[in-house]
């Protein structure tokens, strides 16, 4: 298949004998929202962590548009084009809306700056960081947090500290974006309003989305496909209806009756 | 050419240049009363003593108060500029003029110590928090050791310089070696503002709010980190060899932990993460520091140890005592300011929002949180990804 | 062989002081940069006493005058200094102690002066090439350390300290009285330091404000060894050091260098095992 973006394969790690994650096999299209889910501590957000090169897997491997990514860092995972958010917000808290952003815009190619010509202020200094808050401006905007660009990120509301999140992930030219939870603490309207944009972000940025939830009113909303995972196993993957009707799924959720 | 002019001239900002005018107000002060002869003998040493402790200051504020990581070798750093600057010194004191003896000095000694920051910097991609600021206060005591035992660098008499003498000898002829040390400050101050008010300086605080967070977005942390610390020891490096302009011998001594932490006070009573409060904290400490010394002799010079000691503790407890807190929002100097500005120019300022808009700040509202900087609880940089976790059984 | 064993007494020393700065950062997560100068104290105390008269009694009681007088100046300091500052920023505390450390540099100098006197405390005479003293110092330190590991281990007041290392809130939400087990452990740590000042001074028989800088940080740099907040781990960092520091400077071309060969010690064992020998690594939670 041609257009497979994501792709791992046996991906399994252990802690000291215990199995977090096992033999996960995920294969995710360009363009699509694939929901991860399962109940607490079954090894989702594991499985995050082995993709942004968090931990290193123990078994397995992955590849990104048919490159192998395991065993880089953090950070050259991210330049190859995986994002993410976290579960429990993780921002700059010290520091503007619009910084968070441009931490993001950091490392793309077109704002290249070396350290030295910003110290001596020579003209590319001026150039890079106009053109970043630019693009940052342009990024806020969409999320609607354009008029908070200068509130410091830790007196943002919730919901818009996780929509800063996929903002600023956003920021680095991911070609595909994770999300820990993004509908974490959200109230109906907002879950509806992050659904409109999840959308959103597929459509215009021409995106592909793995997330995490729990809730699964948003899960069935805007999910192409699923996996479950249970005590680091796959349980079943497949179309959304066809997996949330799953006998062993439900079993997994709701205990044995 | 025409474009870069508009840039700058867009970018500016008055509030930017406040730290300068702080510095160059008193040189030029001082410049006019020197050479008008107003000034008293004591008085340009006390200015050369405030123009590097605010120079190391400034730059260990870089470290710990921008990539919030605990440095207690900054003395080292400058002990090694002070060393092989003063070596280089005393080689050319003779064939060339002063001045420029002193320029060649400072950048021999401001790489000299950089090279030392870059392997201090190697541990901290290791350790964090206590771990890391035992290991920087190891690597001064490992220098001052082995300066003390060198013969060639005077052993444990001290290293002789000869350009020391020199100066004094052309005490009324030269200028003064305040003059040049303000210099090299206001030189560190447009290069460290400039550090931090560029993207650069965003992916470093970020490293500080939140390491894996930075990580996550592509920050290459190795490489900040170890850039933080080189550019850090560099100007502690340059200020050792003014230090060295001041004191023939150089003593090992002088550079021991308890020197280290003399500059973090200064730092940490200026507000981390303010450029502007280490600038004032240093010459405020360094003057009292000064004041005390001279004016007390003997056994009455512990005199001078206790003051020191009993302001530092109270003010410490008056700024972060949970107790007090409702005393220091009643006195608080920059609401107070605010109001002020209010009143006089009818400008409503919301405290609590950067209404900043051109990316670029002076102080940044800094507050290490509770664990962060003295808690190993941080410990995810020691993640070993070869050998997943064994310990967590 | 004598050197091993005066190497081992000098580590009993050391982590003696160490005891305390581990026990004080894993109870009140902090680096008490005072504690080098409770020996400081401790000394001049034996000092005072000892003007008083030389003979054996004196001696036994600046024992007790010198464990009681750092008791009380550990529990005071923390009460005034840095209970105060109980949830404000660990660097805040930190600053704290270090002001706390100059002040009782300055008094003692200006009580005593800057220069060093003599104090006469050691017990003379030695048993097959090895001092009276060292054997002395490594049987108290060793029933000292056995008694505290079972203290801690087997009382309920030490259940309950390693209760608030563990997790204060947590504590104190099962009853614990968080302030009286840390005010506790600034006194046992005191109390052990008032003990290493003895030995100390049976070893070095002088007294100088800035004494205890230097034993201080050793012992800090020891404790850091052996994982700070672990009490055998303290043990073992303050031996080991102290066997370190013996074997160095008893080979002439590398003495000079003791220190920095201790230092270099410190970092690699850091590089290798970055929270310490027995240090519990803690991860954090992505």
């Amino acid at each position: 298949m041609e257009n497979i973006i994501l792709k791992t394969d046996a991906l399994g790690i252990s802690f000291g004998g215990l199995k977090a994650a096992d033999n996960v096999n995920l294969e995710i299209r360009k363009n699509e929202i694939y929901g991860l889910i399962g109940p607490n501590g079954a090894g989702k957000t594991t499985v995050f962590n082995m993709l942004t090169g968090v931990y290193l897997p123990t078994t397995g491997t992955f590849y990104l548009d048919g490159e192998e990514l395991r065993g880089l860092s953090q950070e050259k995972i991210n330049a190859k084009g995986i994002a993410r958010t976290f579960q429990n917000i993780r921002l700059f808290n010290n520091m503007s809306v619009i910084r968070n952003v441009m931490v993001g815009l950091h490392n793309r190619p077109e704002f290249k700056c070396n350290p030295f010509v910003s110290m001596l202020r020579l003209p590319g200094h001026f150039d890079a960081e106009k053109r970043m808050r630019a693009k940052a401006k342009e990024l806020l905007s969409i999320f609607g947090l354009l008029e908070e660009r200068n509130t410091l990120a830790c007196n943002l509301p919730y919901g818009k500290q996780r929509k800063l999140e996929i903002a600023r992930a956003l920021a680095t030219s991911p070609k595909l974006l994770l999300l820990d939870e993004p509908a974490a603490g959200m109230n109906p309207q907002e879950t509806e309003e992050l659904m409109d944009t999840i959308r959103f972000v597929r459509d215009n940025f021409d995106m592909t989305i793995l997330l995490i939830e729990h809730d699964m009113s948003l899960v069935s909303g805007i999910c192409d496909r699923l996996t479950v995972l249970n005590f680091g196993q796959t349980l079943a993957e497949g179309g959304v209806d066809e997996v949330l009707n799953n006998p062993e799924v439900v079993r997994a959720y709701l205990g044995d009756d | 050419m025409r474009e870069y002019f508009a840039n700058v001239k867009q970018s500016f900002k008055l509030k930017h240049y406040v730290n300068y005018i702080i510095v160059l107000l008193p040189l030029i002060l001082f410049t006019i009363l020197h050479y008008a002869g107003a000034l008293n003998r004591s008085t340009p040493t006390l200015l050369v003593q405030i123009g590097y402790s605010m120079i190391l200051a400034v730059s260990l504020n870089l470290v710990v108060g921008f990539l919030g990581e605990l440095s207690l070798g900054h003395a080292g750093f400058m002990c090694v500029g002070a060393y092989l600057g003063s070596l280089v010194c005393n080689g050319l004191v003779d064939k060339l003029p002063l001045m420029i003896v002193l320029v060649i000095g400072m950048i021999v000694g401001g790489i000299a110590a950089a090279v030392f920051g870059f392997i201090v910097g190697l541990p901290a991609l290791r350790l964090r928090g206590d771990y890391l600021a035992i290991v920087t206060l190891a690597f001064g005591e490992i220098i001052r050791n082995i300066c003390k035992n060198l013969e060639f660098l005077g052993g444990a008499k001290g290293l002789e310089t000869k350009w020391y003498s020199a100066f004094l000898a052309a005490r009324n002829t030269a200028m003064p070696l305040f003059i040049p040390t303000f210099l090299v400050g206001l030189l560190m101050l447009a290069l460290i503002q400039n550090l931090i008010r560029s993207k650069h300086g965003r992916a470093i605080t970020a490293i500080r709010d939140n390491e894996i967070a930075a990580k996550a977005m592509g920050i290459n942390v190795t490489y900040y980190k170890l850039f933080v610390f080189v550019i850090s020891a560099f100007f502690a490096g340059m200020a050792g060899v003014i230090y060295a302009g001041t004191a023939s011998p150089i003593q090992y001594s002088f550079f021991s932990y308890n020197y280290s932490i003399e500059i973090l006070v200064m730092v940490v009573l200026g507000g981390m993460g303010s450029i502007r409060g280490s600038i004032l904290s240093a010459a405020l400490i360094t003057y009292i520091n000064f004041v005390l010394k001279s004016n007390l002799s003997g056994d009455m010079a512990a005199v001078k140890t206790l003051v020191y000691a009993l302001i530092l503790i109270l003010m410490v407890i008056y700024k972060n005592a949970p107790a007090l807190k409702p005393v220091r929002e009643r006195f608080n100097l920059k609401l107070l300011g605010v109001a002020i500005r209010e009143k006089l120019f009818k400008i409503s300022h919301d405290a609590a929002t950067v209404t900043d808009d051109a990316g670029e700040w002076d102080e940044i509202p800094t507050k290490i949180i509770t664990d962060e900087v003295l808690s190993t609880d941080l410990a995810l940089s020691n993640y070993n990804p070869d050998k997943p976790d064994t310990n967590n059984k | 062989m004598s050197t091993l064993i005066d190497g081992l007494s000098l580590g009993a020393i050391y982590a003696l002081i160490a005891l305390g700065y581990t026990m004080v950062y894993g109870i009140a997560k902090m680096l008490n940069f005072a504690h080098g100068d409770v020996i400081m104290v401790g000394a001049y105390t034996v000092f005072t006493t000892l003007m008083m008269g030389n003979g054996i009694w004196a001696k036994i009681l600046a024992v007790v005058v010198t464990v009681v007088v750092c008791t009380v100046l550990g529990v005071c300091v923390e009460k005034c200094a840095y209970r105060p500052l109980r949830g404000a920023s660990p660097l805040a505390v930190l600053i704290t102690a270090i002001g706390v450390s100059y002040l009782l540099q300055g008094v003692a100098q200006i009580s005593f002066g800057a220069k060093s006197h003599p104090v006469d405390f050691t017990i003379k005479g030695s048993v097959g090439g090895i001092n009276y003293h060292t054997i002395v110092t490594l049987i108290v330190a060793t029933v000292i350390m056995v008694s505290l590991t079972l203290f801690v281990n087997f009382t309920r007041t030490g259940r309950a300290m390693v209760a608030v290392s563990e997790d204060r809130a947590a504590a104190q939400l099962m009853g614990v009285n968080v302030n009286r087990i840390i005010m506790l452990t600034f006194a046992i740590g005191s109390a052990l330091a008032a003990c290493a000042s003895l030995f100390y001074l049976m070893q070095i028989p002088s007294v100088s404000p800035t004494l205890g800088s230097m034993p201080g940080i050793k012992a800090f740099t020891a404790a850091v060894i052996g994982g700070i907040g672990s009490i055998p781990g303290a043990m073992i960092g303050g031996v080991v050091l102290g066997v370190i520091e013996k074997l160095a400077l008893s080979i002439p071309v590398i003495a000079p260098y003791t220190t920095a060969i201790e230092f270099s010690f410190l970092i690699i064992v850091l590089l290798v095992k970055p929270t310490g020998l027995l240090g519990k690594k803690r991860r954090e939670k992505v």
